[in-house]
């Protein structure tokens, strides 16, 4: 059986992809494989994670221009078919414009670019993608982000809270972001957009080991 | 084939906060102009496209529904103009 590979997507614009894979490398020892937004073939990986960055220089909108490269119109039957794709902050953004998620990331309220450790709590056990120990469970994460403010309607927000979709939500809201939501799944719970960025708290020496649980959970199918 | 002009006008959702238009707005006080109630910041694409006039409008919508505007928080409308 072929070694567990997760694919990690590089746009032109991409600048967590090497991040990524120094995390599921080198503290976590899983086999990663860069892929190019222009290949269509996801043969070979078993997870998706579409990383931080500026696809297309954030042209138009974040992430309105990475949605219509092969790759993503691939993604399409990948997360049919149950797999696992997680979309960090740049990533969280193409997963929304593409229509993976639902809602949109917009221009932080205090129009500042907010680099920070965040406090948040775990909301839903939905997909595995945290150790959902208890209730009050929270984790600590870095952002990085100008265009962080998750922002959806009545309707959805109802929707994402009555189907248990919310994954995490700031413990004090930096953004403004609709609900205090940091992080959403879709319905299967195989798909995960956050704004934090689980790769840079893998290892104690860098501020953090918060991160590692959620890129393990890639691996579980 | 004709040739077209169109003015595609993106503005966001009046439910989303805009804190670059409140940003300018507060400036537009500084400056000493008063009495701005509010201001809010939109976006204008200019495209001249060959068309069939017929099929104009078709390929205009297709473009603002899945490109030019996300209408989960945005608006558009256009203006098309035959040159």
């Amino acid at each position: 059986m072929a070694t567990f590979t997760v694919g990690i997507v590089v746009f032109p614009g991409s600048n967590c992809d090497r991040d990524v894979s120094w995390a599921l490398e080198g503290c976590l020892d899983i086999k990663t494989k860069f892929l190019w937004h222009e290949s269509s073939d996801l043969n070979d990986v078993d997870s998706i994670v579409l990383p931080g960055g500026f696809s297309y220089g954030d042209y138009l909108r974040c992430g309105a221009i990475a949605r219509f490269s092969p790759l993503i119109n691939s993604l399409h039957d990948f997360v049919k078919s149950g797999r696992r794709v997680l979309g960090i902050c740049n990533g969280f953004q193409i997963l929304t414009e593409s229509g993976f998620l639902p809602g949109a990331l917009v221009a932080n309220k205090n129009l500042n670019f907010i680099c920070d450790d965040v406090d948040l709590n775990v909301i839903t056990s939905k997909g595995g993608w945290f150790q959902k120990l208890n209730e009050t469970q929270n984790i600590k994460l870095p952002i990085a982000h100008g265009e962080g403010r998750y922002h959806c309607d009545q309707d959805t927000l109802k929707k994402l809270t009555d189907n248990d979709l919310i994954a995490l939500k700031y413990k004090t809201n930096p953004n403004g972001s609709t609900s205090d939501i940091a992080g959403i799944t879709n319905e299967k719970g195989n798909v995960l957009g956050l704004m934090p960025h689980p790769e840079r708290a893998c290892d104690e020496s860098i501020g953090g080991i918060d991160g590692l649980y959620t890129l393990k959970s890639l691996i579980t199918q | 084939m004709d040739q077209f002009e169109v003015k595609v006008f993106i503005r966001l959702r009046p439910s989303v906060l805009d804190p670059a238009g409140e940003a300018i707005k507060s400036a537009s006080s500084k400056l000493g102009v008063a009495g701005i109630k509010s201001l809010r910041i939109g976006k204008m694409i200019e495209v001249k496209i060959e068309s069939n006039e017929e099929d104009i409008k078709e390929k205009i919508e297709l473009l603002c529904d899945r490109l030019f505007a996300n209408t989960v928080i945005e608006d558009y409308e256009y203006s098309i103009n035959k040159l």
